[in-house]
């Protein structure tokens, strides 16, 4: 009887199920709703506790900083500052603060927030990997480390409520556009002081829906993890009359295949990325919801230079010239990428590296055969370190195969856990390491000095003071007719010497249903909610 | 009875010591931590006072003995990578997605295993044993991460029937229970059948039989009693299985249970948040296996003599 009474109950459970089947989750038709795919769950929202790009993608939403990007051009436009004038020398920026600005809460947005958001995000206790954005401002870096103890030091002033002076250490030519990062924004001292102290790490708890006030064009209502974060207008935010959507609702897909289901599915509007192996499937079938196009983002190979014989220049550059960039981008990477010859990818405001390592198997050889190791002879074989993910390792063999051809050099790929892989590659317990540096803000420098001399980017033992002193140099002046010469410079030093062998510029490729109006890719992947409106027509 | 159950009890401490122990120590073992390294460096001075924030400064002892002492009074510690709610409020949060995914396989599991290896020992060798016999043998060897995506593609996407992934509404519930339940049902298929089979052929079915009962009547109150003896046994273990495996599943179908938290925080290094887990799964093995003794107790009482 038992037994029967299980199985009836089994049924009947499976019967409800089943007659839930016609009612749903989000719907990709259900109004003014943007549905999108956010990459893995955001570990937070706090922004000063976060440093992944999901989570760019959210905090932009619900945060606004001093200035924001045009969507497709990229044009600075005002944000929580209506306005904004700069000292000749370029160091001093006075940021007017537009008066209608409100956090959700309906209080103002004042000076004093930013000051206190800024002061927070450069206490050592917080533990901010991105502090060091903001180090460009006086006395910033000394702060986080210690060596200055007041705040009122730092180059930050709340002149009054709606203004905001900022000095800087020395001119820096994209600081306008460095506040669309979240690193930039504004948090308000009563809301994050309800719920614990502004340097303890733990305090995140006013970031729960209920809990936190934002000062973006939408507020957050619901975030519930692996599932869905929801955010809906802010009618208190200053341009509240031109956000066209209701609301958002990122879901943090962290496997794409499930991703790509939900988007044929008709239950997302755009993807966060999209598998290579789908490119041509889509550009066969559904070319009108494949987007690629170009972000600025560097894939390439560290080369540790403390080892031999890899502290050879020679040798270093020879295996970067023996790598057939195209053949990797066409056959591997079935076309979602370009080949990159330089370090600084294209169209980075307006700069051009002038030096490049292009692919040259004879010059490479000869490169070799000077360095000792004619014909690859001598040569002992080399690791080449990855971390987990299909892609790497069909690069990591594809340059194994490469080098055997063109050199006779041996490599061995061989794969770690991600943690495991970034203790070796900062221990320099490595010959070859994958990696990869996707810029913060539009310049050039944000990518050369990740290989100043000890830098923390660095991550490959490479030194050169004339390279150092280049880059040191372009701190001197605002003015990019100066600065450009020095970069191309300084990349030449870097390319010549090649502590790294750049590989491809990253495309963004994602899937967009064509209701979505306004959503333009732009080369920093920026999302500005403001300027997307849903199409009944479609 | 008491006795024994205070006995078994009393066992249990010094194995969920152990266990704290040995994963204590064996987490801080693997290279890197949680906040040492990220794709972007982290000033050493920052560094230096997080791991003081999280007492990670503290010699290895000392740290294993302040979390002991705070275990003691039932406090995980804060989740190191997801700040927003300590590991106690993630696992409150998360644990009972796993387990109610988990009673739903399990359900799955049984009405399916049970009705197929019931059939199956009714008429063996024949087309009813060797049919449901070959899916339960496909149910054993096709992988979850295979079969998952499999269903997804037939009932989501071209059929359009359930959703392609999430946890909500109860459609959303229907493919990751079958999923995760898959294999069991293969598994409890095999032991019903066998169990049937033999009971099936003892003398008492027979006298039933001769009795002129009906073969519904002889087979459901006479044979299932003692035919399912072998299933019963295997379901202490393999809820067990069901509760604490479903990690595949949960990232495949994009499930918020515990299962996804623990993959992602042995990943992030996040030492309070995968002890927090382990231990939580520990002591849910634990618990079951502990069921599983007394009920094979209360049915037998040689065990409880330790006879």
């Amino acid at each position: 009887m038992k037994l029967r009474a299980s199985l009836c109950v089994g049924v009947a459970l499976i019967l409800t199920c089943a007659v839930g089947c016609t009612s749903g989750g989000g719907n990709a038709a259900d109004g003014a709703i943007l549905h999108v795919g956010a990459g893995a769950e955001p570990q937070n929202l706090d922004p000063y506790r976060v440093t992944g790009h999901n989570e760019h993608r959210i905090l932009t939403s619900l945060f606004e900083g001093l200035t924001t990007l045009n969507q497709v051009t990229l044009a600075v436009e005002p944000g929580a500052a209506e306005s904004w004038t700069v000292s000749p020398d370029g160091l001093v920026y006075t940021f007017k603060l537009n008066p209608n600005a409100k956090w959700s809460n309906g209080t103002p947005v004042t000076a004093k927030d930013f000051v206190y958001g800024w002061k927070r995000h450069l206490s050592a206790r917080l533990g901010s990997e991105y502090a060091y954005m903001l180090w460009c401002i006086v006395n910033a870096e000394e702060y986080t480390k210690g060596k200055v103890t007041d705040f009122s030091q730092v180059g930050v002033k709340a002149l009054d409520d709606t203004t905001l002076e900022v000095t800087l250490k020395y001119p820096v030519p994209a600081f306008l556009t460095m506040h669309i990062h979240y690193s930039w924004f504004p948090v308000l001292q009563s809301n994050v002081e309800a719920f614990g102290a502004i340097d303890d790490p733990n305090n995140t708890k006013w970031t729960l829906a209920g809990n936190m006030i934002s000062n973006g064009p939408f507020k957050l209502v619901e975030w519930s993890p692996n599932q869905i974060i929801r955010v809906t207008r802010n009618d208190f935010y200053w341009d509240a009359a031109n956000v066209k959507l209701d609301g958002v609702e990122f879901y943090p897909y962290s496997n794409l295949p499930t991703e790509e289901r939900e988007f044929r599915a008709g239950r997302l509007d755009v993807t966060e990325s999209l598998l290579a192996t789908k490119i041509e499937t889509y550009r066969r079938e559904h070319p009108e919801l494949l987007h690629i196009d170009p972000m600025i983002g560097t894939y390439f190979y560290r080369l540790n230079v403390t080892r031999k014989p890899l502290d050879n220049p020679k040798v270093r550059r020879a295996l970067a010239m023996s790598i057939d960039r195209q053949s990797i981008c066409d056959n591997v990477l079935f076309g979602a990428v370009v080949p990159a010859a330089a370090f600084t990818p294209p169209g980075l405001a307006g700069y051009t590296p002038e030096a490049s390592i292009p692919y040259n198997v004879e010059e490479a050889r000869k490169l070799l055969a000077e360095a000792g190791y004619p014909n690859g002879e001598g040569m002992r074989p080399l690791d080449i370190l990855f971390n987990e993910s299909e892609d790497h390792r069909r690069i990591a063999e594809a340059i194994q195969d490469m080098w055997k051809k063109n050199l006779n050099v041996d490599a061995r790929p061989t794969q770690q856990e991600w943690k495991v892989y970034l203790n070796s590659m900062t221990t320099l317990d490595y010959d070859v390491a994958r990696s990869a540096w996707i810029a913060d803000y539009l310049d050039p420098i944000n990518y050369l000095e990740c290989f100043e001399t000890g830098g923390g980017n660095n991550r490959t033992g490479w030194s050169s003071p004339e390279f150092d002193a280049l880059v040191a140099k372009t701190r001197l002046s605002p003015d990019q007719e100066v600065r450009f010469p020095l970069l191309q410079q300084a990349e030449r030093l870097l390319l010549d010497e090649a502590p790294l062998a750049p590989i491809y510029s990253y495309r963004q490729r994602f899937l967009l249903a064509p209701r979505v109006q306004g959503l333009k890719s732009n080369m920093l992947g920026y999302l500005n909610y403001k300027s997307f409106s849903i199409s009944d027509a479609n | 009875m008491i006795r024994f159950l205070v006995r078994r009890v009393l066992g249990l401490v010094p194995v969920f010591l152990i266990i704290v122990t040995v994963i204590f120590f064996l987490i801080r073992l693997a290279p890197g931590g949680p906040f040492e390294q990220g794709e972007r460096f982290v000033a050493p001075e920052a560094l230096e006072q997080l791991r003081a924030a999280y007492n990670l400064d503290a010699p290895l002892y000392r740290q294993y003995l302040d979390y002991l002492f705070d275990l003691v009074r039932g406090d995980l510690g804060p989740s190191m990578k997801q700040p927003s709610r300590t590991v106690a409020e993630w696992i409150a949060l998360r644990a009972p997605v796993s387990m109610e995914l988990g009673f739903y396989a399990l359900l799955v599991a049984c009405t399916l295993g049970l009705l197929a290896g019931v059939t199956a020992a009714l008429r063996p060798n024949s087309l009813t044993d060797y049919v449901p016999m070959s899916f339960a043998m496909v149910g054993i060897c096709v992988p979850i991460f295979v079969l998952g995506p499999l269903l997804m593609l037939i009932f989501s996407i071209w059929l359009g029937w359930l959703p392609v992934a999430g946890w909500g509404p109860p459609n959303t519930k229907i493919l990751p229970a079958l999923t995760l339940g898959a294999p069991y049902v293969a598994y409890i298929a095999r032991l019903a059948r066998g169990g049937m089979f033999e009971v099936l052929a003892q003398d008492f079915i027979r006298t039933a039989r001769a009795k002129g009962l009906s073969e519904a009547r002889v087979v459901l109150r006479h044979a299932l009693r003692g035919g399912i003896q072998p299933v019963v046994s295997f379901l202490g273990p393999a809820a067990a299985g069901l509760l604490t495996g479903s990690f595949v599943v949960e990232k495949v179908f994009q499930i918020p249970g515990l299962g996804s938290q623990f993959v992602d925080a042995a990943f992030n290094r996040d030492y309070t948040m995968l002890l927090g887990a382990v231990l939580f799964y520990a002591v849910l093995i634990l618990v079951f296996n502990l069921l599983v003794d007394v009920a094979q107790a209360l049915l037998d009482p040689r065990v409880r003599y330790g006879k």
